[in-house]
């Protein structure tokens, strides 16, 4: 049981670093309808600016306040420049954009600082705490609770603000939206600044776990990315929840299943994944689309 | 003084032109209306106006060279476009439909009262405050439309087709509203519709369009008077 429960907890907290960047690329699907494969080059740049000023003895919560400001507006500074040219056109192209700008950022973050995994300071203590007999430690409890303030935070901007009622409106429907006077390219610039925002949350919650250098969010990416399908693409609760699902099912299915183990567990949420979408295939809290004539 | 006037506009989609050069006037508190069968360049005259085509030629609002402006621009400045299929954001209740509608305002109270004139106007749109616009009917989604467009209080309000794919009671009804809205505010309408007696039970005068050009203007009388109007779209 103490061993069960510590798994879950565990793969609750790799889940929610998923989610953050699930959620990153659920807020960009929603408001472009594109898929950011930059969203973790982006998120790493930013870890890399929070790494930078930790180094130079600035707080650590300081230091990761002020790389999530930056990394809010060198995402709308990406929207402004380089997608917003693309937002109108083919999705095919958007995507190998974004591949694009996922290599480029890459190269920008390791010119910088280089390929070397660096250790990078965690905002929570190593210790361990006692959860109904299994030892817990509290950085992963620390990680969940984070998503879940995030999530909260992000409905309260969608379901309560003005600015929330405007970004879901663009989003829906950008042409009458700006019929409307919505200022649609703002909101679009704000929506990606914002995502950016999530994915650095993500980047400086893994970064201790994983040592920080310029791949290090390639194979979360790849989670997230499956997490956000899963979910339904246009659901941000949709996504944390099948986050928190790859993660779990990816921990339970390599301590208990025998012939998978630690190296075909990383495998295990990709085939759940092809099930799930074979016998639902809007995603778990996707909406069938319903075309009205 | 005219509020809005358009002269010489031409729009293309690519290289396609498809307006050649339209001239029309509305004044203060008026309704015009511009008719004319599929194609003749109706609905791209109106985007013409709001800014969602590329555009020559000039267009003039409360004075205000306006052409070339961004559809967020030109609403703000006051001018209310209605879609043609209806343009109500899908995912977002009726109300918060009503509320984006009301957007670039900043007072609560009035915006809380206008509101309540739109469901006065529209009383179905009442009872499916908190339902999403994807889940009303069409002619309920044709009255949220014009709703949201009412909620920026604009001075004038584009109207594309709005009897479009209605039953025709539902679109006599939306038309009801629409003079109701005449009647009790000061809103001047550009009115786009196929079906001209629609049309002219808002309207004072009109402009046919037939391929890109103005082909016919005058009142609705004598408009109404003429044979080939009344072949045309009047049913006889």
């Amino acid at each position: 049981m103490a061993l069960f429960i510590q798994l879950i907890v565990e793969g609750l907290a790799t889940g929610s670093i998923y989610g953050a960047l699930a959620l990153a690329i659920v807020l960009v699907n929603r408001a472009t309808g594109m898929i950011n494969f930059a969203q973790g080059a982006m998120a790493v740049l930013s870890t890399f600016v929070a790494f930078a000023l930790a180094q130079a003895g600035v707080p650590l919560l300081l230091a990761f306040l002020i790389a999530f400001a930056f990394a809010f507006l060198f995402g709308a500074a990406v929207e402004r420049v380089i997608i917003r040219r693309f937002e109108k056109g083919d999705p095919d192209t958007a995507v190998v954009v974004t591949i694009g700008l996922f290599v480029l950022i890459g190269g920008i973050a390791a010119a910088f600082f280089g390929y070397e995994p660096q250790q990078f300071p965690s905002l929570f203590p190593l210790d361990s705490v006692n959860i109904l007999g299994a030892s817990v430690s509290v950085r992963s409890l620390g990680i969940i609770i984070v998503l879940v303030i995030v999530m909260v935070l992000l409905q309260l901007l969608f379901r309560t603000t003005k600015l929330g009622l405007a970004m879901r409106s663009v989003a829906d429907n950008p042409e009458s939206s700006a019929l409307s006077g919505l200022p649609v390219s703002r909101l679009l610039m704000i929506g990606w600044g914002l995502a950016s925002l999530l994915g650095a949350i993500a980047g400086v919650l893994v970064a201790p776990q994983l040592f920080v250098s310029p791949g290090m969010l390639d194979f979360v990416l790849v989670y997230a990315l499956a997490a956000a399908i899963l979910g339904g693409l246009d659901s941000p609760v949709g996504a944390v929840v099948a986050a928190w699902i790859i993660g779990v099912v990816e921990n339970l299915a390599g301590a208990y299943v025998d012939f998978i183990g630690n190296d075909l567990k990383i495998a295990v949420p990709f085939v759940v994944m092809i099930i799930i979408l074979i016998v639902r295939p809007q995603g778990l809290f996707g909406r069938k689309v319903v075309v009205r004539v | 003084m005219s509020l809005l006037e358009l002269e010489n506009v031409t729009a293309s989609y690519g290289h396609a032109e498809v307006l050649h050069g339209i001239s029309f006037v509305l004044d203060e508190n008026a309704a015009a209306g511009i008719l004319g069968a599929n194609g003749a360049g109706k609905t791209t005259t109106l985007r013409a106006i709001s800014g969602m085509v590329a555009t020559t030629g000039k267009i003039t609002f409360d004075g205000k060279d306006i052409t070339g402006m961004r559809p967020d621009q030109v609403a703000r400045l006051g001018i209310a476009h209605v879609p043609e299929g209806r343009g109500t954001i899908s995912d977002l209740t009726v109300h918060d439909n009503l509320k984006v509608g009301a957007y670039q305002r900043h007072d609560r109270k009035q915006i809380a009262t206008d509101i309540e004139f739109c469901l006065d106007l529209f009383p179905n749109l009442r009872e499916r405050i908190g339902s999403n616009a994807s889940a009303l009917s069409g002619g309920e989604q044709q009255m949220l439309a014009i709703s949201r467009a009412i909620m920026a209080k604009p001075r004038v309000i584009l109207l594309d087709e709005a009897s479009l794919g209605l039953a025709p009671s539902t679109a006599q009804r939306v038309y009801q509203a629409i003079r109701r809205l005449r009647a009790e505010s000061s809103v001047s309408l550009v009115v786009v519709e196929q079906n001209a007696m629609l049309a002219f039970s808002v309207v004072d005068h009109a402009i046919v369009l037939e391929i890109g050009t103005t082909s016919l203007s005058g009142t609705k009388a004598e408009l109404m008077g003429m044979d080939a109007v009344r072949r045309a779209y009047l049913g006889g």
